[in-house]
């Protein structure tokens, strides 16, 4: 992907996305289609043991084969040896111990990738194996032990309000989530090549391009002068893109050999190598009086980080954050902590904690509707947050957010879309062996919420360029376009301030400055203000040059009070370039000792409802239709907007039912797309959208994120159906036939 | 590593393929420079790589490129039609397009249906392609409308 030619309109258009011809012909490139005339090739060699001290190295076998170059390992990295997103914890190469499977140990770089994979299998590495911690509770029993030097709990975070846990009636439980990857469709793949100045430039497909120059720096004891990155097409992220991988071992390798290197990585090592979502066990009490008002929420958030922090922090901020729902409590206590285990490493992914969260608090407030014979959604009606009441963990002031009894009614009055009866339709598919008579239908519904944009204190910025001469409009952002449509929304901002001018897309690279990631559904927000902003300054600009009161554009020309100019009139031969920085408000960390304060800047606000079928004695079943209301703010790109929520729900189904990288004393058990199974079109059920548009008052463009949502109550959603259907109490999910089964 | 060598034609190209008798010919032909269609699995199991050979959808990561000697194969590239690609715009069909090209191979081939395709067939036909990103109904759609408005003009 070098640039792109918009053809987009305004904002609430659905707008054709910059990228697509050329994705649907075949020729748009993707950092894995990136060839350098005279690339060498690199293949990573992993640990095979989830806790193992590293005895030796020896090459010399590897170096003998032919097309061998050089087997990098822990003795080449020129400055520091740690990696990390937040915290430095992760070796770059394993130095003395490994700490999970698929932990890189060795760089092979030949003149083919057929050498390099080849070569793999020659390097002899002698292993002491250790005892793999992989429980919660066995990383916490060992912390005077600790499998890293940093101690084996990440963060612990407590949170605490009021001070009344007693109510009439009390419910109980612990319910645990799965590891889910996920699974961007584009294996890892960057090139790294030595720029001649001492320097190296990757072209990859990474979320956050000045976090990876960041750490990249750090490794190679460079300038951020020295070290660029370059943002070729990514084929999906979803948070699995968000740290280091591949990118460290290709600058050393290119520095090392003076040469353009590549690597891509094979599926089965792609699932090893990014953090994946993080396991969680999740342990409530909920209290309500019996009118069935919510009295207080208690719960113990705990989650299985793997051995290095990657975005472990944040994540357990998330779960802790939301891990009583929108809903008024008056009391409220959470002991979260993320620990280190040697199972795969956790991270970022869609949701990004508050997808566990909600699974939980929605499963036991079920438990609650339960026990007080009051109808699931009735007992949500009754304690949904409204205006001016305090968050229910957080204490921070709810303010011109979505009416949650709106978002409620329209989700629950949204019709299923109506479906041909057809085996694919049963529970099972057309493998079944199913009669009818055995199954069961329920419904369920559960409420998602979570912010937009980091929080907690993070200071929270984007940056955007635009370079206007007489061929059209150049927008510079460094924001990540990971199929989400982030270029096309900058695009229809641009439009709507110069309708008729040709727009291009620079390709996001670390030449331009901070646009943040791609990640935690901020993009639109940050990086359309961001355009936005440049775009009134480029007004400006142009107002003070021509000497008028104001100037608009009307089909390309700029049109003031007495004159309608061309852009060729205006500019000739020049150009003019105009920067914007935009700056959310801020936000804290919450209060040493009761986590309380103005942590999120906003939040977002969804509604689910799911209709399954259950073959209730083969613990088989399908989703018969999901309807879901969701706040979007603005609608920037309603087809886009449709296009998240159908894809965050498709991940929701998968995470409900089959989702999980399985392992055993911690090692992987399913890591291919053979075991690990995602749904396709066959598992996918109609959907009901229903889109609300309260803008957010708080963001320039009335924005609110879209990408994340849909991840969020889906699942939880689907479960509380399965347990209607079946009286099971779906303890945990991915849920597995057996636990549909008496 | 690969020391043998095969004709085909490749979108009414003819080429030669570079291979050994383990190289997949979706290797070889990306290795050559036709990278229209991708690999995310190598095993079959995600339909990125989908290419017909001789007439017949196949996945090209599990097809021996040295089997295809003389054969005609076709990607996207010579696949793809204009109300295809229409309607994959018009639906929402793609986000960050690694499957995409798969995809249009499977969905032309499932356009070939001798009888009109219901919802639920298209579902079946396409399910062997996996999509992370769109949540599948706006390509069940693209690929209905297709079926009706060329069974109407046919």
């Amino acid at each position: 992907m070098t640039t792109a030619t918009a053809s987009a309109t305004g904002v609430g258009a659905h707008a054709v996305r910059p990228d697509v011809p050329t994705k649907l012909s075949g020729d748009f490139e993707y950092s894995n289609d990136v060839r350098i005339p005279g690339m060498l090739f690199g293949a990573t060699k992993r640990s095979p043991h989830a806790h193992a001290r590293l005895v030796s190295i020896d090459a010399s076998r590897a170096l003998a084969h032919p097309g061998v170059v050089r087997v990098l390992t822990a003795a080449d990295v020129p400055t520091s040896n740690l990696l990390g997103h937040i915290m430095s914890d992760q070796p770059v190469f394993v130095e003395e111990v490994a700490r999970c499977e698929g932990e890189a140990v060795a760089f092979v770089v030949a003149t083919s990738q057929e050498f390099a994979w080849a070569a793999l299998d020659l390097i002899e590495v002698h292993w002491q194996p250790l005892t793999a911690i992989t429980t919660i509770d066995d990383a916490l029993a060992t912390c005077d032990s600790p499998l890293h030097p940093l101690g084996n709990v990440i963060r612990e975070l407590h949170i605490e309000r009021g001070d009344d846990f007693t109510a009439d009636v009390v419910v109980e439980a612990t319910w645990e989530t799965g590891r889910q990857d996920q699974l961007f469709l584009a294996p890892e793949s960057a090139v790294a090549y030595p720029t001649g100045d001492g320097g190296v430039t990757l072209i990859l497909a990474t979320q956050d391009l000045h976090t990876d120059q960041h750490q990249l720096c750090t490794v190679l004891g460079l300038p951020p002068d020295r070290v660029h990155l370059i943002n070729s097409g990514i084929g999906g992220a979803f948070g699995g893109r968000e740290d280091i991988t591949l990118q460290a071992h290709l600058a050393i390798a290119a520095l090392v050999t003076n040469r353009p290197v590549k690597t891509t990585y094979r599926r089965g090592e792609s699932f090893l190598a990014h953090p994946k979502r993080h396991p969680a066990r999740l342990t409530y009490r909920v209290g309500a009086s019996s009118d069935g008002m919510l009295q207080f929420v208690e719960a113990i958030v705990e989650l299985d980080g793997g051995p290095y922090a990657s975005t472990s922090q944040p994540v357990l901020g998330s779960a802790c954050y939301f891990a009583a729902g929108p809903y008024r409590i008056p009391a409220v206590r959470v002991d979260g902590r993320v620990v280190r285990t040697n199972n795969p490493i956790s991270g970022a992914m869609r949701g990004f904690g508050a997808v566990q969260a909600c699974f939980g608090i929605e499963s036991t407030l079920d438990l609650l509707a339960d026990r007080l014979g009051v109808d699931p959604v009735e007992l949500r009606r009754r304690n949904v947050l409204r205006d001016g009441d305090p968050f229910p963990t957080s204490g921070q002031v709810v303010r011109d957010q979505t009416p949650l009894d709106v978002l409620i009614e329209t989700c629950v009055n949204l019709p299923y879309p109506d479906v041909d009866a057809h085996p694919l339709r049963e529970p099972g598919g057309t493998g079944s062996t199913l009669m009818s008579a055995r199954t069961q239908q329920g419904e369920g519904f559960a409420l998602g919420v979570k912010n937009h944009m980091y929080g907690e204190g993070v200071r929270e910025y984007s940056w955007a360029g635009l370079t206007l001469s007489r061929h059209g409009l150049t927008v510079s952002s460094s924001a990540s376009e990971c199929g989400q449509g982030i270029q096309t929304v900058l695009t229809q901002i641009v439009n709507d301030a110069f309708p008729g001018v040709a727009v291009t897309l620079a390709a996001p690279s670390t030449y331009m400055k901070y646009s943040g990631s791609s990640s935690a559904s901020r993009q639109s927000w940050m990086s359309g203000s961001a355009v936005l902003g440049a775009s009134r300054l480029l007004l400006a600009h142009l107002t003070e040059r021509l000497n008028v009161d104001s100037v608009a554009f009307e089909e390309g020309e700029i049109v003031d009070a007495a004159k309608r100019r061309s852009l060729n009139d205006v500019l000739g031969d020049d150009e003019i370039s105009v920067e914007y920085e935009y700056e959310a408000p801020p936000t804290s960390h919450g209060v040493e000792a009761f986590g309380t304060g103005d942590v999120h800047v906003s939040w977002m606000f969804v509604a689910h409802k799911a209709l399954v079928e259950v073959d209730v004695e083969l613990g088989l079943c399908t989703v018969l239709g999901i309807a879901t209301a969701q706040d979007v703010g603005r609608a920037i790109n309603p087809r886009e907007v449709r296009g998240q929520i159908l894809g965050g729900i498709a991940q929701g189904i998968g995470f409900a039912f089959n989702e999980s990288l399985e392992t055993r004393d911690g090692l992987s058990t399913n890591n291919s797309l053979t075991d690990y199974l995602v749904p396709t079109a066959a598992d996918m059920p109609p959907v009901a959208i229903a889109m609300l548009e309260f803008p957010d008052p708080r963001s320039p463009l009335g924005i609110k994120g879209a990408g994340e949502p849909s991840s969020l109550s889906s699942t939880a959603a689907i479960a509380a159906a399965v347990r209607r259907a079946t009286g099971q109490p779906v303890a945990r999910v991915p849920m597995r036939p057996w636990d549909l089964t008496p | 590593m690969n020391d043998q060598h095969v004709r085909l034609n490749v979108d009414g190209e003819t080429v030669t393929l570079a291979a050994s008798p383990s190289t997949s010919l979706l290797r070889a032909l990306r290795d050559a420079g036709h990278t229209a269609m991708q690999g995310a699995c190598e095993q079959g199991e995600c339909g990125s790589c989908t290419v017909v050979v001789d007439g017949r959808v196949q996945n090209s990561c599990l097809t021996p490129a040295l089997a295809c000697d003389s054969a005609e194969v076709q990607t996207v590239k010579s696949l793809l039609q204009a109300d295809l690609a229409e309607a994959f715009i018009r639906h929402g069909a793609v986000q960050c397009g690694f499957c995409t090209p798969g995809f249009v191979v499977a969905a032309e081939q499932a356009l070939d249906s001798p009888d009109p395709l219901s919802a639920d067939d298209v579902r079946e036909r396409l399910a062997g392609n996996v999509c992370r990103c769109t949540g599948y109904l706006g390509i069940v759609d693209a690929v209905l409308e297709v079926d009706r408005s060329r069974r109407a003009s046919a």
